[in-house]
């Protein structure tokens, strides 16, 4: 144990006397997600909307007031039919429509359910879905406290559908999604450039012809990184919900707990890298292209798996953030309790044991 | 060796990096076609000499001219005129040997003909036409010094360093290289030297031993020998090493 | 006591080292003499565990170092070739770092570190990649000794670090020598294989002779003599072209000179040198060298 320590401190020494990435790795998250927030903040700010109102009742004017009372939306004109949609958006000015469907506090009370659609001009696809999920966000906000009112759960339900691009699914992805990028690169490229350095100084020869157990060196590397990336899961979560608006629904040990899974599988791919490569240059590579990259591109974070080719989305499937941003995802937005994600929690504990086992039977005791 | 032209002046050079002085007040001169040896323990400031010569940092004081052209503001005169080779940088491993060759006198702007003539020449002397396509890191490491010595002569320079080219390299080949040292030094190309082996140092026309950033000695070997009462450079070296701490 | 039988290496189609054979009593001070790419660094790495051997077998105070590996690491003090301490930790941080690694404190063993130590003492504070040469080499020692390892296994301490600090670091060597441990070292300077006890000269994977230093110079058969005149370039030239010569290779101020006939006829190189115009002739008898006997082996 007193070696184990020993070997911890050693990490530590170098973690902190190397200021540079001691910069990154603290600023990064906070950068990351100060300028999604600011570029978020400031694209949806005072967007024009037209609402379509069938019913006119308490409640839809209760939502359309809570709506335009928030900063980002302005009222351009009220519709009073579909046909007038089309036109409207072909205008240009309305980015999106709101549509209160007939009876809707009647529904609302009756069936404990009510449905507004939600049309948005997704030629700018990006915008349109940020504007969607400011919209759902504060819909979401209002049922939630007509729930806490009333004790039947009602439900209102929002039907969103996207002109000109209307596959365009994702909401909120991106907090996960930076959340799942930060800690794929800190935790796995962080490590394997940990690791592969000692290969490069020659100084990982001294340690196998010590008497250092290869678990032992391979938890003391990993160690501190579980530690500093939670750190920054934290920051990013609550910068998440400070910049974002980022509701937090579920509970938060869980959520935490969630994250601490993901930095554990993040750092076994690391150590695998590491074992692989024999120095910092590949490492970083390899992490790079194998680990960033299909992290912002197939796992959701941006562009939406149900649109890619059957073969990617297999391919998607096998990317463990995936997982992780419908997990965080679920717990976040939907306050979604365990019993919901276990599924994909399984699947993540198993990729990790994957990970885990592979490089421990690969690390060498010996240097060939 | 003719004493004539002075190839390199020194004249009271003083490098300080903040208050350190790592070179302090050197003066000597070196010779057109001299060997010269550069010799010191590792930290007397050995390196920070040789890139000042090189045109490679700015002194802070002192009056350096290199094959004609100060060393403050003639920097890149100094690089064309001045061949380089040390034990760590080379060659391109990844590269073959005749693209070794193309690739380096083609930095010094040696015409296509030339390039040719002078490759050719060198595979022949070294007798590897039927190695000529292969990686360098096939070769030898002995085969690779001699082979980046020449190349760093390729384009004829006035003056050579070599920092400390023999290292680790076996005996006979070590032999071979000095070889190649001489025949440049009669072709009237200038050979600045740096060597940890003692019995390389005796093999140099006149040296000079750096003490903690001070020239302590500068002498012909035997000079040296005969001034310091011992046998030979080894105990030259160790004496005047010997006063300061490791 | 250390036994190898028989080794051999290759990595894919080179053939590193083959047909290694040597014993090291204990307290011995064994060295490894050979240029770059001889395959001393391969051994090392064989008897350290560090990688297995194709064939062959070598057993270190009766521990086999492919079975044994766990064992072999603990009595084992290692050195490799190149500088392998944390650069960015202190000079006391890095013993404290490899003290703490084998389960040992610097407390424990600091008298067999002391003289050392010592002298880096002062710097302890400073990092290790700002240390020069010769304090670096002495840290890796204290590192590699921590422990208090039966067999010391140093491979090239010596290369790259100035003549001062080799002769105090070949100081070091013979003391803890005289303390009961076994020393392995390898060097590609000949004139260091007088300081081991017992050498092994080695060449393109190949042992070439195993010996005390003085007997591998008794060893060498030729009569040798040192020529100088005053155009030494000349001489080496007019001398490879005397029918005589077996061998003419620079030493220093001298070139030492062996003849194909087992007696050098002094008179008749004489003449034959002023023939060729040479001036201030100087021939004395010498005795040979490690360096004239690894040369003599290598032809």
């Amino acid at each position: 144990m007193k070696r184990f320590i020993g070997f911890l401190k050693k990490e530590f020494y170098h973690i902190f006397r190397d200021r540079r990435t001691l910069i990154i790795l603290f600023g990064m998250p906070v950068a990351q997600v100060l300028l999604f927030g600011f570029v978020i903040t400031n694209e949806i700010k005072n967007v024009k909307i037209a609402i379509l109102d069938h019913s006119k009742d308490e409640i839809t004017k209760q939502i359309t007031n809570k709506i335009l009372a928030s900063e980002y939306f302005i009222l351009d004109k009220n519709l009073s039919s579909d046909n007038e949609i089309e036109s409207i958006f072909k205008a240009g000015n309305v980015k999106e429509i709101l549509i209160f469907e007939n009876n809707f506090a009647k529904k609302l009370e009756k069936y404990g359910k009510a449905n507004i659609q939600i049309i948005t001009d997704a030629t700018d696809p990006n915008t349109a879905n940020l504007i969607v999920s400011y919209t759902s966000a504060i819909i979401l906000n209002y049922s939630n406290r007509l729930n806490v009112q009333s004790n039947v759960p009602m439900q209102i339900q929002t039907k969103t559908r996207m002109f000109y691009n209307p596959e365009l699914k994702s909401v909120f992805m991106f907090v996960p999604g930076i959340m799942a990028m930060i800690l794929m690169l800190i935790s796995a490229i962080m490590t394997s450039i940990s690791i592969t350095r000692e290969k490069e100084m020659g100084t990982m020869e001294i340690l196998l012809v010590s008497p250092l157990k290869p678990a032992q060196i391979i938890i003391g590397k990993v160690m501190p990184y579980v530690i500093l990336s939670f750190i920054n899961a934290v920051t990013i979560i609550v910068l998440g919900m400070y910049v974002f608006g980022m509701p937090v629904q579920g509970s938060i040990p869980l959520l935490l707990a969630e994250n601490v899974l993901f930095i554990l599988l993040a750092l076994s791919l690391g150590i695998l890298i590491s074992t692989t490569t024999d120095n910092q240059q590949a490492a970083m590579m390899k992490s790079m292209f194998g680990l960033l990259l299909p992290t912002i591109l197939l796992s959701g974070f941006i562009y939406p798996i149900e649109n890619m080719p059957i073969a990617l989305q297999i391919v998607a499937n096998l990317m463990p953030p995936r997982w992780f941003i419908i997990i965080i995802k679920d717990i976040m937005l939907k306050g979604t309790s365990f019993a919901f994600v276990w599924k994909e929690t399984l699947i993540l504990v198993a990729f990790t044991l994957f990970f885990l086992i592979i490089s421990i039977k690969k690390f060498q005791i010996r240097l060939e | 060796m003719v004493k004539k032209e002075k190839v390199i002046q020194v004249k009271n050079l003083v490098k300080k990096f903040g208050d350190f002085v790592a070179n302090d007040h050197l003066t000597f001169d070196v010779y057109k076609g001299e060997i010269f040896g550069f010799l010191g323990a590792n930290g007397a400031g050995k390196t920070t000499a040789i890139r000042i010569l090189c045109g490679l940092s700015i002194p802070t004081s002192g009056d350096i001219s290199v094959a004609g052209f100060d060393a403050y503001t003639q920097t890149e005169n100094i690089k064309k005129n001045i061949g380089y080779m040390s034990q760590k940088f080379s060659l391109y491993e990844d590269l073959t040997i005749t693209e070794n060759i193309k690739f380096y006198a083609g930095i010094y702007g040696l015409s296509d003909k030339e390039i040719k003539q002078k490759s050719d020449k060198l595979i022949q002397k070294f007798n590897l036409s039927d190695k000529k396509n292969k990686l360098i890191k096939s070769l030898p490491l002995g085969w690779k010094q001699k082979l980046a010595f020449s190349i760093a002569i390729i384009h004829n320079p006035k003056i050579v360093f070599l920092d400390e080219p023999t290292g680790g390299v076996d005996p006979i080949t070590r032999r071979q290289f000095w070889d190649l040292i001489y025949e440049a030094a009669d072709a009237g190309i200038t050979v600045f030297v740096t060597t940890h082996y003692m019995d390389e140092a005796e093999y140099c026309n006149r040296l000079s031993i750096m003490v903690d950033g001070k020239i302590e000695a500068l002498d012909t070997p035997e000079n040296l020998i005969k001034q310091y009462k011992v046998d030979n450079m080894d105990q030259v070296f160790l004496k005047l090493a010997r006063k300061t701490n490791a | 006591m250390i036994s190898v039988q028989n080794i051999k290496k290759s990595y894919g189609d080179t053939l590193a080292v083959s047909n290694i054979n040597f014993s090291v009593e204990q307290a011995e001070l064994f060295g490894l003499i050979g240029p770059d790419g001889a395959g001393k660094t391969t051994i090392f790495r064989i008897l350290t565990s560090l990688i297995l051997p194709d064939e062959g077998k070598a057993i270190l105070n009766g521990y086999d170092v492919v079975k044994d590996y766990k064992k072999i690491r603990q009595i084992i003090g290692y050195m490799p070739g190149r500088f392998s301490l944390y650069q960015d930790l202190s000079v006391e941080e890095n013993l404290n770092f490899f003290a703490t690694v084998f389960g040992t404190t610097i407390e424990e063993n600091y008298d067999l570190i002391k003289d050392i130590y010592k002298q880096i003492e002062p710097f302890k504070k400073r990092r290790a990649g700002k240390l020069s040469g010769g304090m670096k080499q002495k840290l890796a020692l204290s590192c590699a000794l921590i422990h208090k390892p039966e067999i010391l296994v140093l491979d090239e301490p010596t290369t790259g670090v100035d003549a001062v600090s080799r002769k105090e670091f070949w100081d070091m060597l013979q003391r803890l020598k005289e303390k009961g441990i076994t020393i392995l070292v390898s060097t590609p300077y000949m004139d260091e294989a007088s300081l081991c006890d017992r050498v092994a000269l080695i060449q393109n994977g190949q042992i070439m002779q195993i010996d005390t230093p003085d007997n591998i110079v008794k060893s060498f058969k030729h009569e040798l003599i040192a020529v100088k005149t005053e155009n030494m370039h000349k001489l080496l030239h007019d001398l490879r072209n005397f029918s005589d010569t077996h061998s003419a290779f620079l030493f220093g101020q001298n070139i030492h000179y062996t003849s194909i006939n087992s007696k050098i006829n002094n008179e008749e190189l004489k003449h034959y040198l002023q023939k060729n115009n040479h001036k201030n002739i100087e021939i004395n008898k010498i005795q040979a060298n490690i360096e004239d006997c690894f040369m003599e082996l290598m032809t």
